[in-house]
């Protein structure tokens, strides 16, 4: 299926969780932050949340700013 | 330095009152050499995506500055409406397991990075209703300052200058206006470009001082952020020493008495 990630769009597997994605990219290490559709997809429902087709999925991480 | 004199921002005690970024640095390794340097505990942070499929090993900022040693205080820079504002502020929440201590900036303009400082104020009250932490940065606006505070900011943070632009502090009676008028700390965000800018800013009688640009784009950044370090330090000291009044003529330092010419 068809997801939305930071902007680009992705093919990914059906019913992926969040957890799952977080594998998938690679970025199982690090610390960030997911939000689906605008809305807050908390750390401890990695596990849980399934995605649908077609959501706006944003990753984010802390850089250096000011 | 007195050792009662803490900065406390949301009931935390804070020895340093140099607060900075950790942007702009050439590399991890600078920016930590640099924080450490300085001193200082509070340290800036943006959220930003994460890059996807890019080096994977790449190093992390919180490897290098960890939340352990450091207050960390995510920003909402490159935000110019309340609601890119609010998100960022609620991702950074979720980014740091629900540390709620934020820094609030709604900008209105991209050639002068001047808050919109109506759209600030509606931010502020989204997220103090949210139960954060805010920090606001706003313009030296003595009345806009009084509103943050009383909306329920935890500190109040007008600019000395443009952010970047190191020009020192533009107009110290509006910020003497503010600090007068406050009872939450008041810390001057943006526009110092030395030591003696920081030391100004202290001697007016902030509470602290947050700076980025000043630090990392000195020729040396990590000399600077020790020379800002003592900056604060000294100009903090003056404050409280208290400064001898300004006269328009001399007055000799050596006794007339006793002279024998």
């Amino acid at each position: 299926m068809q997801v939305i990630i930071n902007g680009e769009s992705r093919d990914v597997p059906e019913a992926i969780t969040a957890a799952q994605l977080v594998d998938l990219l690679e970025l199982g290490n690090k610390r960030l932050a997911i939000e689906s559709n605008r809305e807050i997809v908390p750390r401890s429902t990695f596990d849980t949340h399934i995605f649908k087709p077609g959501d706006q999925i944003e990753i984010v991480q802390a850089i250096g700013g000011g | 330095m007195q050792n009662n004199d803490s900065l406390i921002i949301a009931d935390k005690s804070y020895q340093s009152r140099l607060l900075v970024g950790t942007g702009k640095y050439k590399d991890m390794d600078e920016t930590r050499d640099a924080v450490e340097a300085s001193g200082a505990e509070i340290i800036t942070i943006a959220v930003r995506r994460s890059n996807i499929g890019q080096s994977p090993d790449e190093p992390n900022l919180l490897d290098v500055l960890p939340m352990d040693r450091y207050t960390l205080l995510p920003n909402t820079a490159g935000c110019y409406n309340v609601d890119d504002a609010v998100r960022t502020c609620r991702m950074a929440r979720e980014l740091l397991d629900g540390h709620d201590l934020v820094k609030l900036e709604v900008l209105g303009d991209e050639k002068t990075l001047f808050p919109d400082t109506m759209a600030t104020i509606e931010a502020a009250e989204i997220l103090v209703k949210d139960g954060f932490k805010v920090m606001v940065y706003t313009n030296d606006d003595p009345i806009i300052a009084k509103r943050l505070e009383e909306i329920g900011c935890v500190a109040v943070m007008p600019l000395a200058a443009p952010i970047g632009s190191g020009l020192g502090i533009r107009n110290p009676y509006n910020i003497l206006e503010i600090i007068e008028n406050a009872k939450v700390p008041i810390i001057v965000d943006a526009g110092v470009g030395t030591a003696s800018d920081a030391a100004i800013a202290m001697e007016l009688g902030c509470d602290g001082v947050l700076m980025n640009t000043a630090i990392a784009a000195a020729q040396n950044p990590v000399l600077m952020a020790s020379a800002m370090k003592k900056g604060i330090e000294a100009g903090r000291e003056a404050f409280l020493a208290g400064r001898m009044p300004r006269k328009r003529y001399a007055s000799a330092s050596s006794p007339i008495d006793g002279t024998f010419f």
